[in-house]
């Protein structure tokens, strides 16, 4: 079994003319590699009606649903996280309900408000309640503000795993850009922040570096938007790693946080 | 037959990379089924005068066939000639020179000279547009990317120059290769190091719209895992042919 635990979609109401493209290079892709299950988010309109990193309350919405509709077209190989922005605490809160609900298995953050910021914390609640995973949007080193999200690094995703031990967040795309290098030393003494390994980069060093700072109980296989590149690790973790281990990333890890029965294998 | 037409030797100044010595690239091509690499020593990226590793470089290769020199040229320096005169003496698949990173113009008088003299000797000039992604580089890690305006510039500037462009992503070659008349974009070889595949499919698209026979497979190891090129390879949807010409054969017609 597979897991890739950082997937995206896309849908008709995104600025992409080749939505439907993307959609099925994934699944494609996906078959070639062996992904058993894409675990998916869709940030809201991906910027064509409210910011990819600020999605309106509709556009949230109309993302989760459409989600949910690809769920359902695909009930043995797509798992959803709910997407919310949690400057809208109450709205927030309630469509997590929905979307869980609905078969969803964990929640989406992504840079609509910084970690830290104890906006955050009734999202957090909601998820240790539910017992579902929270995927948090990271810049990895982040030393200013950007135009376009209010990133978070690991140090401020730090601080929010830190008020609430129960729940287990996955800190996104470690080979996603910024430099992982300083998100890796936060991440040691936090048992319940998982690294996803999806994002672009390859860099050598950096898949010796996430072991030996958290180990291979809390790396979870991911994608994003590069699958070779999370091909590429994969095949370099089997040279790294045992054959009991390697299950650890593919999805042994990954079956352990996301709610049982996530997962055919569940 | 797999050539991997950028890789590096030696060690990296910015971070800790593992894998850096050529026993050390040897047995990560052995575990991704790469036959022969186009090797560049790393420090001398960085030093004032590349060239100074081409010694180095030369004597590692010799005791390892597998691996073929791409010397370096600071073209700034009195005597680059003699330098690109050893790497052809030496049978070097292509020489290299990295202006944003030695800190000269890419388009500048001592460029054009070195790029007249490739085209003159017939043999590839080789550039990086980048090592690292821009966002986790040294602080002190400032050299500029290389800028398409430059790339483009120097295939028009001398009628037989030949280029090797790595590390350059979809939209730069892009940039680039409709920039260009036919001619020029036909002396242009791209490797795959920097190219995106599935869902976004860059790669697939740029074979559709440029072509098969303009790309080469690269890795940028050891600073990237070499396994990146073949799984690249693996998703994609080829004609026949193509993946040996992506693969190898493109690679044996730049050098020849």
């Amino acid at each position: 079994m597979l897991i890739d635990v950082h997937a995206h979609f896309l849908h008709d109401r995104t600025p992409r003319a080749d939505w439907r493209e993307r959609n099925a290079s994934r699944l494609r892709a996906g078959d070639r590699v062996g992904i058993t299950v894409h675990v998916a988010s869709i940030l809201g309109s991906w910027g064509h009606t409210s910011p990819t990193y600020f999605p309106s309350l509709a556009d949230c919405r109309y993302g989760n649903d459409f989600l949910l509709a690809i769920q359902r077209d695909y009930p043995a190989r797509i798992r959803g996280y709910v997407t919310v922005n949690p400057n809208y605490t109450a709205e927030s809160l309630s469509e997590i309900g929905r979307c869980l609900d609905a078969g969803m298995v964990g929640i989406k953050l992504a840079a609509s408000r910084r970690a830290d910021d104890p906006l955050l914390d009734p999202v957090c609640r909601a998820a240790a309640e539910r017992r579902v995973p929270i995927l948090h949007h990271i810049w990895q080193h982040r030393r200013r503000d950007y135009s376009g999200q209010e990133a978070s690094d690991a140090r401020e995703l730090a601080e929010l795993a830190r008020r609430h031990p129960s729940v287990n967040f996955l800190l996104a795309h470690i080979g996603g850009g910024g430099d992982w290098l300083h998100s890796l030393p936060v991440l040691r003494d936090l048992p319940n922040i998982l690294v996803d390994l999806s994002g672009s980069g390859v860099d050598g060093g950096m898949l010796e570096a996430c072991l030996e700072a958290v180990g291979v109980e809390r790396l979870l296989w991911g994608c994003d938007l590069t699958i070779e590149t999370g091909w590429a690790k994969l095949r370099y973790l089997e040279h790294l790693l045992s054959a009991d281990e390697i299950e650890l990333v593919r999805w042994g890890n990954a079956a352990r946080i996301f709610p049982t029965g996530a997962f055919p294998a569940d | 037959m797999r050539i991997d037409v950028n890789s590096f030797v030696g060690s990296y100044p910015f971070r800790r990379v593992p894998g850096t010595s050529a026993e050390a690239l040897l047995a990560a091509m052995d575990r991704t089924g790469i036959d022969a690499a186009w090797v560049t020593h790393l420090p001398g990226f960085f030093w004032k005068d590349p060239a100074e590793g081409n010694a180095w470089l030369l004597g590692t290769t010799r005791q390892h066939p597998r691996l073929r020199p791409v010397p370096a040229i600071h073209p700034g320096f009195v005597g680059w000639e003699a330098a690109l005169a050893a790497a052809v003496e030496a049978g070097a698949p292509a020489v290299r020179c990295d202006p944003t990173f030695y800190g000269i113009d890419p388009t500048g008088a001592p460029l054009r000279s070195l790029a007249a003299a490739c085209g003159a000797s017939g043999i590839p000039l080789a550039l990086a547009v980048r090592l690292e992604d821009g966002r986790q580089r040294h602080p002190n890690d400032r050299a500029e990317e290389l800028p398409p305006w430059a790339v483009r510039a120097l295939v028009r500037s001398d009628r037989a120059l030949r280029l090797l462009v790595t590390h350059a992503d979809r939209p730069f070659i892009e940039e680039v290769h409709f920039g260009s008349t036919p001619d020029e974009a036909a002396r242009i070889w791209w490797d795959i190091s920097w190219i995106w595949g599935p869902p976004e499919d860059h790669l697939q698209t740029l074979l559709r719209t440029i072509g098969a026979e303009r790309f080469v497979f690269g890795t940028g190891q050891p600073l990237r895992l070499p396994e990146n090129g073949g799984a690249k390879l693996d998703l994609l949807d080829l004609g026949p042919g193509e993946r040996d010409a992506i693969e190898s054969g493109n690679a044996m017609m730049l050098q020849a």
